[in-house]
Formats: structure tokens, C-alpha cells, sequence
């Protein structure tokens, strides 16, 4: 098209990109749902949080609740048991962390079980670590705060996010 | 695709290894940017971009929806409202897969009338015509499966209408072979679940050798006389892919007013009541796209040498199955109804034939319209929507194997333009030479 | 002239409901969620739950919906207090941790709403051999949708046509299919206490009331439906003139 103005052939390019520009935007948009459906629904969202009532659970009991799919320990240590963790000089830890900042009440511990060397579930064994917990795959140990102590386990078993709704009930997540 | 040679030549040395080696960029040039088509298509010939459209839209939702449905005679149902209520827009995809189907439907009908109104059949196009039969009778058998997968009252009565018709034809040993049991149940919904995702997959197959037969031969034209030389053609792109995205957005605002304002219009009631194997709902309707075949089932009500039941589903698969012989039927040399004025009104005749046929299936048996009398039981009589569907039955096999074979014999087609630039000079009265309008525009 | 074809087509499927049921079509009820543009009244699906736990749920379950669902936009909207509320007045089926026996504890807002009876077995026991029918879908499952059920709700005092047999335990409804239906009539006037006043205590109201509801249990994205519908087609609206002009501008000199 010899004929063309320089005019002609500008205002036509702008028609084209925008144009095009406007229907890649549509595809944009239209890929979202497409994305977003493989996030979690809402009935799965709604189980996000977990309320554990206390009163039932002993000194020196734990009891293991489902959160998000992840077995989390509820843990009432005694006195004991609390003192000796919070013996333990962070210089000697692998993964320093002080007890007082992994729970919000000193008796009861909240951690997620999962061994963070494998993902395997550790075991209450007194065997390694008075109070503490044994992993029966590759045999990492940790204390009775969920702190590594030794194994091939990089990282102190994680703390779920959680508060105290009353002083008898927590809800996690 | 050997359809004339091929103008593209690589522009530097990684194009040139590669084209020795693999043309795919040739290919790619030769069937989607350089391919000449006739200038003179109308917006009929913009259907097959647009069931293209339709069966990437089907296959994107559908893998989508495969996600989150569970194919489980006890969990289906609630797995569809799960989709409905809980997946993050799982309405809108489920509501896009559902209307989805239906314009899959309106697009293939407009796009089969057109190639029967132009003669799209006819010599060479014989193969191109009976690949797009195969998917269209894909196409029904992936509609009818994915209807049974919601496992509703519709979903289960269907599916057991339709596997018992079959069972006329072939036996009870048949039946139980589909079903996996004795009757419509688990492991069947579980067979057609993985049918279903497996048959549009099949349906891309046969589409794919569909454009390559097309290619090969060329695209009619609303003249039906092929093309003389470049005067008569235009590259497709930029030409017709500008047309496709145009029409595809019209037809995604059509498609769009059903899925987000009548979302269950062109579905049923029934579909939303979960299947019951000891209930049958008062009135099994299939989907509006089979209603024309349903309804020639129901016309046999007679025995005629065969068993009605019998005639009936060889009535049936014998209309879908006629539509393979076609190209042969049709006697004509001029393609295009446009030049065939008697064979137009059979033309006509027969989409609004085929369209009360639709209607027909859809009514329950025997619903009286003009009512003439009162039969002993109190219930009224008359010409009731059996007849409808006799006379309707009777007019399209008389269309295929009486209209077409004779009217070529005794018809006076009009007289065709010597060529397409000659049909488009004369209708548009423009006063470009031909010769200017086919260079193609200068891409940048 | 196809057109008109196709025109005719999805016209013959508005006609089939009628042709289909053989009872009275259901009068028309003005409900807030018609039209394109129609929106759930809040207040309204928050009055029809009350008419659904006070008296329907007697005998229907509602198994698609969640307390939490109960609090959502677009919904009855009640405030998350009053969801959790709600639920904890609810027992549903548990089991015990220590004993591993089935028992009950208080419901929680992402639980299901418990059916009345265990399953349909039971459910028919009760209920001289027809079990009542779960009402999550119900407004999608009939003709007429909500209005069906309104109308199904009021049409109780109609007098029996002369012909019609109305059997042992069955009511005389001419907007049921059949026209004798097994559940007796469910409401009266002043049967349910709205905390509002202002808002009549008829079985009209109640039973508009409670359409409105489970038009929305049927269909709880209508509104957000409606909004994206709406985006949807403007913008593709603006693309298509567009597309259009980019398409007649490709086209300019050539004759076709």
C-alpha cells in the first residue's frame, strides 16, 4: 500500500496495538479464574483454624489435633520439664531459640509435628531425651521445647501461628 | 498441505537449519498466515474458527472442572455443587462448561447448514465433509456422556435411555458390557467419566486432519466456483484472522449473556435433583442438540417388518448415518444454493424441519396440539407431537434420497459468474481493479 | 431467516415447563433477585432462615449449606457472631476421642447444617412413606424456581375440584404436579415470630420469605454472577468495536 500517508499508516498501527493490547488484557483477566481455582475453596479456607479446648488435657499430657492437614501437638509440660528447657544454654542448640519464645504460656507447648529433616512425625521417647521426642526414621531428637538437639534435622520443629482465646481454649491458625 | 507452493523463504541461517531439518515454521506459514482464500466469504464461513474457539473453551474448562469432580455414584452430585459453591469460581467455569456444550451445538449446526446451502460436500471436498460428520458424531456422544456426569435424575435417566436404546439394537450381553453391571450405575458413571475426558482429545485429532483436508482442496466460496488465480484470493492472515477474532468476540458476548444471566435456560429442572434409580422423572428430555434424533425415535411407533423399538434406533442412527453418503446423493454440479433456486426452498424447508424436529423431542410423548377429540378415558386427541415428528422424519429422508438425487436431474441452476473478483465487481460495483486487491497488505 | 430459526428454537424451550407439568402455573411473586440487575435482600434470606429452622427443617434437610455460608455476602450476611452463634445451637453427629463411639458435639460455622432424620429410610418412617426432599436446589429443581415454592407453600386453601381424588394423607395443592401432595400444609398466619415488627406475620410473607432464601441456598453466586457478567460484556462490548474497526481497516482495499 505505496499510497499510505505516513498519517494513515500510524493512526492504523494505534488501532492495531490497542486493540491488541485490549484483548491480551481480556485473555489476562480471563486466565485468572483458571489460576485461582486450584487454590484452597472456601470449604477448605473455612477448616484454616483450629479452637483446642484445654481442660481436659493433664499435666504432662499431649494431645495431637489436625491443623491444616498437619498433626499439632498440645502439649501441658510440668514444672520440671519446663525448667530443664529453659536450663539449656541457646550456645548449645543447633537451631538457637529461647523456650520463652516458642510458647506464650510456659506450660503449654503448641508445635507442629513434623520432623523438619523428612517430614516424618517424631515420637514422645525418653530413650535420647528425657521429655523429648525421638524421629524413628533417621533418628533426630529433640527436647521438650521441639528444639533439635541432634539428628539430621536442620531446624526446631515449627510453631503454629495461635492464641489464646480464653485461658482454656487456643485457636491455632 | 499441498495446496500450491510454498512462498516462504527462511531469513537467516537458524531458520534455514531448522527448515531443512523440521519446516515447521514453513508449515506454520504456508496453513495459518499465507494460505489463499477466496476473498468472498461471508460471515457463514467464520463458524469453523469459531467451533475451534468452542472446543478450546470445553477443553480448558473441563480440565479445569476434572480437578474437583469426583466420578462417584454417591459423591458426583455434591462433588458439582462443591464446584458450585466452594471452588474459587468454580460457578463460572462449571456454568462456561455446561452453556459451553449448547454453543459447541448452535455453532456446528450453523456450520453444517452452511456447508449443505454452498455445497461444501461436493467433489473434492468429499473427505473434508465426512471428517466433519466423525466430529460432529463425537461431538454427540461427548455432549451425551458429559450430561450423565452430574449423576442427577436427568443425568441417570439419560444415561440409562440411551445405553437401553443401543441395547435394542445389540442385546442385553451389549448393555451389561457398557454398564459394567445390571444396570446404570458406579462403575458406568466412572467408564463415562473417562470417556468423556478422553473423546475431545480425539474430536482435536480429527479436526486437525479436518483443516488439513481442507487445506489440501481449498475453501468453497458463496459462488461455489473455485478460484481462478491471485485476484481471487487473499492471504488468511491478516484478511480472515482480523474476521475470526471480530466474530469470536461477538460470539463470546452471546455466549457470555447465557452463562452469567441465564445460566440454566437451555438446561432442566430435573438436572438439579440428584439421581434416584427407584424414581424416573415424569419427563425425560434429552439435550436440546439431540432432540431432532430423539424425536425420530419416538415417530416409529409402528411395526413395519421390524419391531417398532428396533425401527425406531435404525430410524435414528440411520439419519446421522445418511449424512456420510451425502457428497453421492446430491446429483447437482452447481454448488452454491445461491444459483439453485428450487433447491433453496428445499434447503429452507429442511432447517425448519430440522428445528421443529428439536422442539418435538424435547415435548413429552403424545402432548396434544390441535386438539379434535376426546378419547374414552377422558383424554383429549388430536394431532399430537408423534405426528409432527412423523411428518418431520418423513421430510428429512425425503430431503436426502429423494430432493437431492432428482432435483440435479430436473433443476435449472441461474447462470454462475465467470469468476469470484467478477461476482464481487458486479454485487459491489467498486472501482478498484481486481488485480490491486489482491496484494496483500504490507506486514510489519 | 436462521436466525428466526434458532429464535424459534430457544423459544420452544421456554414453552416446554408448561406443556410439561400439568399443574397451574405459579402466580408471580416480586422478588428482589429478578432481572438482570436484581440483588439478594439481605433481611429478607435472613427472616426466610428463621422460617426454614423454625418450620421447615422439621422434616427437610439442607445439606449443601454451611453456617458459614450463612454469613456470607450476597447472602443472608449475618455477622460472624451470629454464625457461630447459629451454629453452636446445632449438634451434629461426632466421635468420641476417647471411646470411638458416635456422639454429638456443638456445630461449628465451616459445618454442614444437620438433616433432621439420620437417612431416607428414616426420613420416610416418619413421614407416612415419602421422605422429604433435601431443599438445598430445590428453587433450581422445579419450574417456576422460587415462585414455584411460594406458590406451593399458599396454594393449600383451594377447594378440591370435583374429580379429583384426594387420597389418605395426601393434600389437595393445584400447584403440585398431580395436583395431591403428601406434606400438609406447613404454615400459618402469626405461626413465626419475626423480631421486626413491621413485617407481616401472614403465610404470604413467610412463604416469600422463605423462597427468597432457598433461591439463594440454590443459587448463593447469583450476585457475584451478575457482577462479572456485567464486566464481562462491557469490556467485550468495547473490544468487539474494536476488533470491528481493526477488521474493516484491514479489509479497506480490497473488494469483497
Amino acid at each position: 500500500m505505496s499510497a499510505a500517508s505516513h498519517d494513515d499508516v500510524s493512526r492504523r498501527d494505534f488501532l492495531y496495538v490497542f486493540s491488541g493490547a485490549a484483548a491480551g488484557v481480556g485473555v489476562a483477566v480471563t486466565a485468572w479464574p483458571f489460576i485461582d481455582q486450584m487454590n484452597p475453596s472456601a470449604a477448605v479456607q473455612a477448616l484454616a483454624a483450629t479452637e483446642v479446648d484445654l481442660t481436659p488435657i493433664q499435666d504432662g499430657q499431649q494431645i495431637t489435633v489436625m491443623w491444616q492437614g498437619k498433626p499439632t501437638w498440645v502439649r501441658k509440660r510440668t514444672q520440671a520439664e519446663i525448667d530443664e528447657v529453659r536450663a539449656m544454654p541457646d550456645s548449645e542448640l543447633k537451631d538457637p531459640e529461647a523456650d520463652q519464645d516458642r510458647v506464650k504460656k510456659p506450660e503449654w507447648l503448641v508445635v507442629i509435628g513434623i520432623c523438619t529433616h523428612l517430614g516424618c512425625i517424631p515420637n514422645r521417647d525418653n530413650s535420647k531425651q528425657p521429655g523429648g521426642y525421638l524421629c524413628a526414621c533417621h533418628g533426630s531428637v529433640y527436647d521438650a521445647s521441639g528444639r533439635i538437639l541432634h539428628g539430621p534435622a536442620p531446624a526446631n520443629l515449627p510453631v503454629p501461628p495461635y492464641q489464646f482465646v480464653s485461658d482454656t481454649l487456643i485457636r491455632i491458625g | 498441505m499441498a495446496s500450491g507452493h510454498s512462498n516462504y523463504t527462511p531469513s537467516n541461517g537458524l531458520t534455514r537449519w531448522l527448515d531443512e531439518r523440521l519446516p515447521i515454521i514453513r508449515f506454520a506459514n504456508d496453513n495459518l498466515l499465507s494460505f489463499p482464500t477466496p476473498k468472498n466469504l461471508n460471515y457463514w464461513y467464520t463458524f469453523g474458527a469459531i467451533l475451534f474457539y468452542c472446543l478450546v473453551i470445553q477443553i480448558v474448562t473441563g480440565i479445569v472442572l476434572a480437578m474437583h469432580f469426583v466420578p462417584n455414584s454417591a459423591l458426583a452430585f455434591s462433588s458439582v455443587e462443591y464446584i458450585m459453591r466452594d471452588v474459587n469460581y468454580g460457578w463460572m467455569l462449571r456454568y462456561m462448561h455446561m452453556n459451553g456444550a449448547s454453543f459447541f451445538f448452535i455453532a456446528v449446526y450453523v456450520h453444517m447448514s452452511r456447508g449443505l446451502y454452498y455445497g461444501s460436500y461436493k467433489a473434492p471436498r468429499e473427505i473434508l465433509w465426512i471428517l466433519g460428520v466423525i466430529i460432529y458424531l463425537l461431538m454427540m456422544a461427548t455432549g451425551f456422556l458429559g450430561y450423565t456426569l452430574p449423576w442427577s435424575q436427568m443425568s441417570l435417566w439419560g444415561a440409562n435411555v440411551i445405553t437401553n436404546l443401543l441395547g435394542a439394537v445389540l442385546g442385553q450381553d451389549f448393555t451389561q458390557w457398557l454398564w459394567g453391571g445390571f444396570s446404570v450405575d458406579n462403575p458406568t458413571l466412572q467408564r463415562f467419566f473417562s470417556l468423556h475426558y478422553l473423546l475431545p482429545f480425539v474430536i482435536l485429532g480429527v479436526s486437525v486432519l479436518h483443516v488439513w483436508a481442507l487445506h489440501h482442496v481449498g475453501n468453497n466460496n458463496p459462488t461455489g466456483i473455485d478460484p481462478k488465480g491471485p485476484q481471487d484470493t487473499v492471504p488468511l492472515m491478516p484478511y480472515y484472522t482480523a474476521k475470526y477474532y471480530f466474530v469470536i468476540t461477538l460470539f463470546t458476548i452471546a455466549f457470555a449473556v447465557f452463562v452469567f444471566f441465564a445460566p440454566n435456560l437451555l438446561g432442566h429442572a430435573d438436572h438439579y435433583v440428584e439421581g434416584n434409580p427407584l424414581k424416573t422423572p415424569t419427563h425425560i428430555a434429552p439435550e436440546w442438540f439431540l432432540g431432532a434424533f430423539y424425536a425420530m425415535l419416538r415417530a416409529i411407533d409402528f411395526n413395519l417388518i421390524l419391531d417398532s423399538k428396533i425401527l425406531g434406533v435404525l430410524v435414528m442412527l440411520g439419519a446421522i448415518g445418511i449424512l456420510f453418503i451425502v457428497p453421492w446423493l446430491d446429483t447437482s454440479r452447481v454448488r452454491s444454493a445461491n444459483y439453485r433456486p428450487v433447491y433453496w426452498w428445499c434447503f429452507w424447508i429442511f432447517c425448519a424441519d430440522f428445528a421443529m424436529l428439536s422442539w418435538v423431542g424435547l415435548q413429552p410423548a403424545g402432548t396434544v396440539l390441535v386438539q379434535m377429540g376426546v378419547a374414552a378415558d377422558g383424554s383429549p386427541t388430536g394431532l399430537n407431537v408423534t405426528h409432527l415428528a412423523q411428518i418431520g422424519t418423513l421430510y428429512y429422508f425425503a430431503f436426502f434420497l429423494v430432493i437431492m438425487p432428482l432435483l440435479g436431474l430436473f433443476e435449472t441452476p441461474r447462470t454462475l459468474p465467470e469468476s469470484i473478483a467478477q461476482s464481487v465487481l458486479k454485487r459491489g460495483g467498486a472501482g478498484t481493479p481486481a488485480g490491486a486487491a489482491a496484494a496483500p497488505e504490507t506486514r510489519i | 431467516m436462521r436466525k428466526s430459526i434458532i429464535a424459534a428454537a430457544f423459544a420452544s424451550l421456554a414453552i416446554l415447563p408448561a406443556a410439561a407439568s400439568g399443574a397451574e402455573e405459579p402466580p408471580h411473586v416480586d422478588y428482589s433477585f429478578a432481572g438482570v440487575f436484581g440483588t439478594f435482600d439481605p433481611v429478607q434470606l435472613q427472616r426466610g432462615f428463621q422460617v426454614y429452622k423454625e418450620v421447615c427443617a422439621a422434616c427437610h434437610s439442607l445439606k449443601f449449606v454451611a453456617f458459614r455460608n450463612l454469613g456470607d455476602a450476597g447472602g443472608p450476611h449475618f455477622t460472624e457472631a451470629e454464625v457461630k452463634a447459629l451454629a453452636a445451637g446445632y449438634d451434629v453427629a461426632a466421635i468420641d476421642n476417647e471411646t470411638g463411639e458416635a456422639t454429638t458435639r456443638k456445630g461449628l460455622p465451616s459445618d454442614h447444617i444437620p438433616a433432621p432424620f439420620p437417612n431416607e429410610i428414616a426420613a420416610k418412617a416418619a413421614n407416612n412413606g415419602s421422605a422429604p426432599p433435601d431443599l438445598s436446589l430445590m428453587a433450581k429443581a422445579r419450574e417456576g424456581n422460587a415462585s414455584y415454592i411460594h406458590a406451593i407453600l399458599t396454594g393449600y386453601d383451594h377447594p378440591v375440584p370435583e374429580g379429583v381424588q384426594v387420597p389418605e394423607g395426601g393434600n389437595y395443592n393445584p400447584y403440585f404436579p398431580g395436583g395431591v401432595i403428601a406434606m400438609p400444609k406447613p404454615l400459618s398466619d402469626g405461626q413465626v415470630e419475626y423480631a421486626d415488627a413491621s413485617v407481616p406475620r401472614t403465610v404470604d410473607q413467610y412463604a416469600k420469605d422463605v423462597s427468597a432464601f432457598l433461591m439463594w441456598t440454590a443459587e448463593p453466586k447469583m450476585e457475584v454472577r451478575k457482577r462479572v457478567g456485567f464486566g464481562a460484556i462491557l469490556f467485550l462490548g468495547a473490544l468487539s468495536v474494536l476488533l470491528y474497526l481493526s477488521y474493516r481497516r484491514v479489509w479497506r482495499n480490497v473488494d469483497h
